[in-house]
């Protein structure tokens, strides 16, 4: 093995601090549309059990968004800390794009978040409903121009490389690039499903623990219709920006595929350990046709392989391949979950099914890994490339930092996140131990079900 | 031909400007955190910034951006030239941003977030000080890329602008906790605005004496021919400012002194700009030598434009929800036990 030398660690504390930031905005998008839901329900309705829900999450909700915009501030500055030659060169295209996201997103969630967190004795419902939903607006907004940005150099158009930098042509064509529309739909799909999946698995620990089963099994319900609706519509988003990377970027598809040589009836492995140095797979598990059958809709299609990619083109071919593994076990897994809830329901045990109910709770991290191992994917599957073709990361990288400085901040990274990530755990799970407390007295004579183990007008700690 | 170059150099200093007195005094108010005279007053100190802090920080993300956006150039030269301040930075951001959710979800490690609060508000204010005092003194570029080692930034004079700025932004919280205050807290915080307020004055005088030894351009840019006459108001004016400080604190004014504090970090932007116009990066990178493409210029310009007067105005209102004294029991407490 070579010297580690800057560029790699470069790489891997890229790698770190953008896949540590990801785990945030994954939960916060989806569980701002969800905390729209719970007020807009109780707007209508005026139950309490929706403020009560509405005003656990928001306590998980603003923990995970404090810690998305501090690891997300990092990222808009080491850019130009280690990758000064990509900010030089890509700036004119990417810069103006993350420039909206600032202005568009991040002002507009900033500026509500905080009516949303403490604006409810300042302002009217209405109001606080509106500043809600301008949250969740911001934090698609910010994933519409993110996106934008990452698309463009997985394929970049609209855009001509003059003087050793890029010149934009024409920015319609760059925003909306041909990678763009799918990659969108996947991550925010991701977002919605993770979220909802979390929310499933929460409720479902209330349920097991009987901590307020009566708010447990409304947002039960709830999070498990989502499930069942956006599990099988990520499969399919996913398996049209699967076509469309096989259009753009087949050396990816290639190395997700294990597979060294362009033929027809190409088999799906579902197990190998692909071998770069000698450009082919050890103890592969095949299924006879498939990779053809799912890129091509058709047994005899013909499947790029990577010996139409000279060595020193090829992305890392094992973590693509496994890391895609990965998702597509876990994507079918949510779909088993949302399956498995309508059937449940179905048969009037969806808040009674103490299995169904553990395996929501095993399913809580099962998005984060999921969304995870799809941007490795994606991102080691467009190696060596940082501008898709154009720019490679070799070139991208900041040529006068020298390596044991990144090598310092890369431990102090994995340090200092390390550190936070444990007391984020701590306090997310000291928030869902508590729960979303009892209803109070005037709910509970409404609804005299409800009123079981409830003290009313307490928080009550689970028992 | 408008010259975009010069426009987008302004919505920068903009976004920098109004980084500085937001953040600034958020920053100050973790920079003065230990001092306070008790834990009620700590709850109330972080209640006071806690609906605004996520906004004010924002800022500091359009000014990096904005740099990548109109003068890719200069972001590519300016973050690796000072790598280590910038993640000094980041880091300290880090550790003072999870503080506004950890700490009021704590009951035992409460004292352990104090703690990163304060560390984190004084390190990312000194970074921001020592950020300033690496540009002004300038950077050793080749080409369109940094050319200097990695402690380049490191000098007396960086070091005295970090603690310039850390006196600044606690100055900036001071007064800020003047206004949203009262009783102990605001008696206390009185105090402390006169002592930092005399560390802002010190640092001010020793950095606006020290910049134009630096190169004979900026002495040239304030004393040459007749800029001798249009800029000698203003020290006069940072004077009447201080003044204008000492005597609302002293005369127990509740907003004036916050007011006086923006005043002068005004000031002292107006000064900096003087002494670095038109460099983007000194002494040889001028604002039209970095500045971007056209089409991309544009692009951003009109988005400026169209949102940013929207972000003002919201900004405005979200501050405006949230007027009137802060409390020990409001924000995350009453958040936490509604």
């Amino acid at each position: 093995m070579p010297p580690m030398d800057a560029e790699i660690l470069a790489r891997l504390q890229f790698a770190f601090t953008v896949a540590f930031h990801i785990l945030f905005p994954t939960l916060t998008i989806g569980l701002a549309a969800i905390l729209v839901f719970f007020e807009a329900k109780h707007l209508r309705s005026g139950e309490e059990v929706w403020l009560r829900l509405y005003k656990f999450w928001v306590k998980i909700f603003a923990l995970s968004f404090g810690m998305g915009v501090v690891s997300g501030i990092v990222l808009s500055y080491q850019f130009g800390t280690n990758w000064s030659e990509w900010s030089r060169i890509t700036g004119p295209v990417l810069g103006p794009l993350i420039g909206f996201e600032v202005l568009t997103a991040f002002f507009l969630e900033a500026g509500f978040l905080g009516i949303m967190l403490f604006g409810w004795d300042k302002v009217g419902p209405r109001l606080h409903f509106l500043a809600t939903c301008l949250v969740a607006i911001g934090t698609v907004i910010s994933a519409f121009w993110i996106l934008a940005a990452n698309s463009w150099m997985q394929t970049p158009q609209g855009a001509s490389f003059i003087d050793g930098h890029f010149v934009v042509d024409d920015w319609l064509a760059v925003i909306f690039n041909p990678s763009f529309p799918w990659r969108f739909l996947h991550m925010t799909n991701a977002s919605f499903l993770t979220a909802a999946t979390v929310v499933a698995g929460v409720s479902a620990y209330h349920l097991l623990a009987r901590n307020n089963p009566e708010i447990a099994k409304r947002s039960f319900s709830v999070a498990m219709w989502a499930v069942l609706v956006l599990a099988p519509l990520q499969i399919l988003i996913g398996d049209f920006h699967g076509l469309n990377t096989l259009k753009h970027q087949p050396a990816k598809i290639a190395a997700m595929e294990g597979n060294w040589v362009t033929r027809s009836h190409a088999p799906f492995h579902l197990f190998a350990i692909p071998d770069q140095n000698a450009q082919t797979n050890h103890l592969s598990i095949e299924i006879p046709y498939a990779a053809s059958l799912i890129l091509t809709h058709d047994p005899a299609g013909v499947v790029p392989g990577l010996d139409e990619v000279p060595l020193e083109d090829q992305p890392p071919v094992g973590i693509v391949f496994w890391a895609f593994r990965v998702m597509i076990v876990l994507g079918f897994l949510f779909f088993a979950l949302g399956l498995w809830g309508a059937w449940a329901r179905w048969r009037g045990r969806l808040a009674e099914d103490r299995h169904l109910a553990r395996f929501a709770v095993a399913m809580i991290p099962a998005g984060f890994v999921a969304t995870v191992s799809g941007w490795i994917v994606t991102e080691v599957g467009r190696q060596p490339w940082t501008v898709y073709g154009v720019l490679r990361t070799a070139d991208s990288v900041s040529p006068t930092v020298t390596a044991s400085s990144v090598a310092t901040t890369l431990v102090l990274f994995l340090i200092v996140y390390g550190g936070l990530f444990g007391a984020y755990l701590y306090y997310l799970l000291k928030i869902i131990r508590q729960g979303p407390g009892a209803l109070t007295v005037r709910e509970t004579e409404k609804r005299p079900e409800a009123i079981r183990g409830a003290r009313p007008g307490l928080i009550v700690p689970s028992e | 031909m408008t010259d975009i170059a010069f426009i987008s150099a302004g919505v920068i200093g903009f976004a920098i400007l109004m980084y500085v007195v937001l953040d600034g005094f958020d920053l100050g108010v973790g920079i003065l955190f230990p001092f306070a005279p008790d834990e009620a007053s700590r709850n109330t100190m972080i209640n006071s910034v806690a609906p605004v802090w996520d906004g004010n920080e924002t800022w500091l993300v359009l000014g990096g951006g904005g740099l990548l956006v109109f003068f890719p150039m200069a972001y590519s030269i300016a973050l690796p030239a000072f790598y280590i301040p910038v993640m000094a930075m980041l880091f300290a951001l880090i550790f003072r941003g999870v503080t506004f959710e950890f700490r009021h979800q704590a009951h035992t490690s409460t004292q352990l977030w104090n703690r990163s609060f304060f560390w984190g508000s004084v390190v990312a204010a000194f970074a921001q000080g020592v950020l300033l005092g690496a540009l002004v003194q300038g950077v050793h570029v080749d080409g369109v890329r940094y050319a200097g080692g990695m402690f380049d930034w490191l000098t007396p004079f960086s070091v005295l602008t970090g603690l310039g700025v850390v006196a600044g932004y606690g100055l900036l919280g001071a007064t800020w906790l003047i206004y949203k205050t009262e009783g102990k807290t605001q008696a206390w915080a009185r105090n402390a605005a006169v002592v930092l307020g005399g560390g802002t004055l010190v640092a001010m005088a020793a950095v606006s004496v020290m910049t134009p030894m630096l190169r004979p351009m900026i002495a040239e840019r304030w004393f040459g021919g007749l800029n001798i006459l249009y800029l000698a108001p203003v020290p006069f004016i940072t004077g009447a400012v201080f003044i204008a400080l000492f005597w609302s604190i002293f005369s127990k004014r509740e907003l004036l002194p916050f007011l006086c504090a923006i005043g002068l970090f005004m000031l002292g932007f107006f000064g900096i700009a003087v002494s670095l116009y038109p460099n983007i990066i000194p002494p040889s990178l001028t604002i039209w030598d970095a500045v971007a493409p056209r089409s991309s210029v544009m692009f951003a310009l009109v988005g400026v434009a169209v949102v940013l007067p929207m972000v003002l105005i919201y900004t405005v209102y979200a501050y405006s929800v949230f007027h009137g004294k802060a409390s020990a029991e409001g924000g995350y407490a009453h958040h936490e036990h509604e």
